[in-house]
């Protein structure tokens, strides 16, 4: 099938971007949405015009680099699918595709489709982890714990980290990504010690990296490939009153941005 | 100059040898731990369980990736499970046993004790991981539960649904950032090792290049740890993800690390078949979905093209149950992969050009209900319906092999150093602990062993035996090393040819899948032999690569990687070609027995092919490293 892509082109960070026009011929429906940008690129190459550059790594859905504004949807038109696992027979022979960068002030652009998520990792070392230096475990089976808790946990620990959630919403919040981690960790008995202090450790930081506040729309469950439900931001919100309201004491973990 | 190869095995019985050793080696008091800096290359299971730990021990630890975070190393793609030896299920498991699977799995051309070390550790690995809130599969009673895997006869596969690879490294990521935010770990992403430094015969720093500034850094540390994974992407098209290259580890084989059994690659039996030129990779279905599906081809080549519904049970041939029945649809992957080959060869493939074979899951369906196999596998099906545009619970999925892992990788002692003193290597960039054929769920038990158990005792022995001068970057080698790293960078930026970097990794991708894939022969290769060395030559003078070398450069990152891979594809070769018998997934058609089956040849092969870079031009140099089996008697392996 022949296509229309408008791209996104900006060559660095802080530098003006704009969008470009490309033809794309030939397509073919079997192919994934990064091998279509794969062929453009080839064509661009020869061309002598500079490839078009876009995150991409594991094009299993699992690594969470990809993530494209495709047609105004991050990760495209289907459900429950990054872009790389998005293939062609999803659109039709004479589309025109709009693909641009995840936009959010806590993601600047580093070049074309790539964005700086390094904010995500930040608000991981605020608290998104358990305290089990190696060597410290007990034996595995000592600690039993109900199917449902470990589904529930697992559930919210199937969190990739590409950001679909922070694109998709209106106020370009983090809360998805960050309610996921303190529900997978908080679900857990292993998860308790640090509970109160995660919470408001996460919290703190990102609203410190400028993520925007939460105010349930809704579009990040809607745009979550791996189906993160919005209960866990009902739960991040439990435990960030609870620890509110017990003074746990947690600015010495957020630093600062 | 030859090699002196010394294994360093601690003497004594083999079940005593990892804690007589444990307790033989020095150790760096905590005080003096913190005046020491450590560099980890790589953030998947066995960089990243490295960094963390040895921050926790008090280390100062650099890490580096390519990716734009830790998380996404492509550890997280391991899908089925890891391997302990806890024996909860009862079922007759012990660490003897795990260690006996894994060497007759690896057909008998790895190194005894450091197997045993790893079935040891096993079980502590479990025990860290559900500390750390891994959230592994669990029964009703709230107990961890277990599945089967390919090569052996017990359950002892822990697994998080499908994804425990991904939740694995997240709980060593976790780990990680927490180090990182304590300050025990400096972390450095999107960067990339294009050079190992060393000073006085010693591994002391690595050269790297921001990939978002371009900048090429100098970095200096008293050792280093290559955690870089594999060089399954030598043949273009793998499972691997598309970042995964050879460049960090065949640096160091440059600087003098001797480069074990490259030839040593593992073909995954179960993966969606290429669809057409335009594939970009390939994508593994888990081994674990052979628990409960079938693999068949009709019995008639006439019946391939019809819908497989149509064609009636007595027309199907379940070929694995058939030829190894004590197995059956568990044998182990060189086997189940080449019995899949054989059949398409047989013209009897299903799908597009005939390459592909039937996993159906009809059978489990009926006997589990649908809901039973969705629960173990949902995420698979939709991987499959997603890319096939085919309903695997209606329709039997169609499969085909293809490269997934390199059990081959940077010579190893039982410290895991490699013969550049100070230079550690863990994970799959090692060769030590698979053999010739590594068994399902075992990639994450050792990347995660070498990490949290292993590494951090042995180094400190290093570290605490040798006396080491304060290096900084501004130390003569660093600075040549820096400027061979730029000047290569300029050359590749100044060539403008007609070519795209990736029509050269293709092309090469074609050579060696050919000639150095599931079956190999000496005049395949002879002929890459031939082949590999033109295409380099073409490539140096007619690649293109755009841009410049400031700021993010994806054209010029893949041609650094290629280009040593066009380097490396001939060593593989060299190394297929010099090991004229076959074992696990190093198939030689002339070695065979008369049903088709891998003839090894212990006399003149039971060692380890210890590769040294002579230099520019010039032959590698074959060192051996012979395996002695003390507590396995060497045997046909058979799994009939």
């Amino acid at each position: 099938m022949n296509l229309t892509l408008h791209v996104w082109r900006q060559p660095a960070p802080g530098q003006p971007g704009r969008i470009v026009d490309y033809p794309a011929p030939d397509i073919s429906p079997d192919m994934s949405f990064l091998e279509m940008l794969d062929v453009v690129n080839e064509r661009l190459i020869e061309r002598g015009e500079e490839p078009i550059a876009f995150d991409h790594d594991c094009r299993e859905g699992i690594c969470g680099s990809c993530g494209l504004m495709i047609n105004g949807a991050a990760h495209g038109p289907m459900k429950l699918t990054t872009a790389c696992q998005l293939h062609m027979r999803s659109f039709k022979d004479g589309d025109e595709i709009w693909i641009e960068p995840w936009r959010a002030k806590a993601f600047p652009v580093v070049k074309d489709l790539i964005v700086d998520r390094s904010a995500f990792d930040r608000i991981i070392q605020a608290g998104g982890y358990i305290s089990a230096p190696t060597g410290t475990a007990q034996d595995a089976n000592a600690l039993p714990i109900g199917k449902p808790e470990a589904d529930w946990a697992m559930d919210n620990a199937a969190c990739i980290g590409c950001g679909a959630c922070v694109a998709a919403c209106p106020n370009a919040s983090a809360s998805l990504f960050t309610a996921a981690k303190i529900t997978h960790l908080g679900a857990l008995p292993q998860g308790q010690p640090e509970r109160m202090r995660r919470a408001l450790a996460m919290v703190d930081r990102m609203d410190l990296e400028g993520f925007g506040g939460c105010t349930l729309f809704g579009e990040c469950q809607e745009a979550c490939p791996k189906g993160i439900s919005i209960d866990a931001i009902m739960q991040m919100n439990r435990d960030y009153v609870l620890a509110s309201a017990t003074k746990v004491e947690a600015k010495e973990w957020s630093g600062s941005a | 100059m030859a090699l002196k190869l010394d294994a360093k095995i601690p003497s004594g019985p083999l079940a005593e040898k990892w804690d007589k050793h444990r307790f033989e080696m020095k150790l760096v008091n905590p005080a003096n731990k913190r005046k020491y800096s450590i560099i980890v290359v790589g953030s998947g299971l066995a960089g990243a369980s490295a960094a963390a730990t040895l921050s926790e021990l008090g280390y100062n630890v650099s890490c580096f990736c390519y990716q734009d975070s830790p998380r996404r190393a492509h550890s997280i793609a391991a899908q089925g499970g890891i391997n302990a030896a806890k024996n909860y299920r009862n079922d007759g498991d012990s660490v003897q046993r795990l260690f006996y699977d894994t060497i007759k799995g690896g057909d008998f051309r790895a190194r005894e004790a450091n197997v045993y070390r790893l079935a040891q550790v096993s079980v502590n690995i479990i025990d860290q991981c559900v500390a750390q809130g891994v959230p592994f599969a669990r029964e009703y009673g709230g107990l961890l539960a277990n599945r089967s895997f390919g090569g052996a006869q017990v359950s002892r596969t822990f697994y998080a649904r499908g994804q425990t690879g991904q939740q694995l490294l997240i709980g060593a990521y976790q780990a990680l950032e927490k180090e990182i935010a304590r300050g025990g770990v400096r972390m450095y992403e999107r960067h990339e090792m294009l050079e190992l430094v060393l000073v006085d015969g010693k591994a002391r720093g690595i050269i790297v290049r921001d990939m978002v500034t371009g900048e090429i850094e100098s970095h200096a540390a008293d050792a280093v740890i290559l955690a870089t994974g594999g060089y399954g992407n030598v043949f273009y098209l793998s499972t691997n993800a598309k970042g995964c290259n050879v460049t960090a580890a065949y640096r160091a084989y440059k600087k003098g690390a001797a480069f074990g059994n490259p030839c040593f690659t593992q073909i995954h039996p179960t993966c969606i078949p290429v669809a057409g030129d335009h594939q970009s990779k390939l994508t593994l279905m888990s081994e674990s979905l052979r628990n409960d599906g079938r693999v068949w081809v009709p019995k008639k080549a006439e019946d391939c093209g019809k819908e497989p519904s149509q064609i009636a049970e007595a027309d199907r041939d379940y070929y694995l149950e058939r030829k190894y029945p004590s197995f059956g649809n568990l044998s182990p992957r060189d086997i189940a992969s080449r019995a899949a080959k054989e059949a398409c060869d047989d013209g009897r493939g299903v799908g597009p050009g005939g390459r592909g074979v039937y996993l159906d899951f009809a059978d489990a369906i009926k006997r589990l209900g649908r809901q039973a196999i969705e629960e173990r596998y949902g995420n698979l099906f939709e991987m499959y319906q997603r890319i096939t545009d085919e309903d695997p619970y209606t329709r039997p999925m169609r499969i085909y092999p293809a490269v997934h892992y390199t059990m081959g990788g940077l010579w190893v002692d039982y410290n895991l150093m490699s013969t550049i003193p100070g230079l550690h290597v863990l994970g799959e960039a090692n060769f030590s602990d698979h053999g010739a054929n590594r068994l399902g769920a075992s990639a994450l038990m050792q990347g995660l062993a070498d990490g949290y158990f292993v590494i951090p005792y042995t180094i400190g022995d290093y570290l605490a035996s040798n006396k080491l001068e304060k290096v900084t970057v501004d130390h003569p080698e660093f600075t040549a090393a820096k400027e061979a790293v730029e000047q290569r960078t300029r050359r590749f930026l100044s060539i403008n040819g007609t070519r795209t970097v990736d029509s050269f990794h293709r092309e090469l991708g074609k050579i060696m899948w050919e000639k150095c894939g599931m079956a190999r022969d000496e005049a395949g290769l002879k002929q890459a032999l031939v082949e590999i060395p033109r295409l380099r030559e073409e490539f140096w003078r007619n690649v293109r690569v755009l841009g410049t070398g400031e700021g993010l450069n994806q054209s010029l990152e893949k041609a650094g990687r290629v280009a040593d891979f066009l380097e490396f594809g001939e060593l593989m070769c060299l190394d297929a070609l010099h090991r004229e018998e076959s074992c696990g997934g190093h198939f030689r058609s002339e070695h065979q027995t008369e049903d088709g089956e891998a003839k090894r040849n212990d006399e003149r092969f039971a060692y380890v092919a210890a590769w040294e870079y002579a230099g520019e031009g010039k032959a590698p140099i074959l060192n051996k490293e012979p395996l002695a089996f003390e507590n396995v008697h060497l045997s046909t392996r058979s799994y009939k």
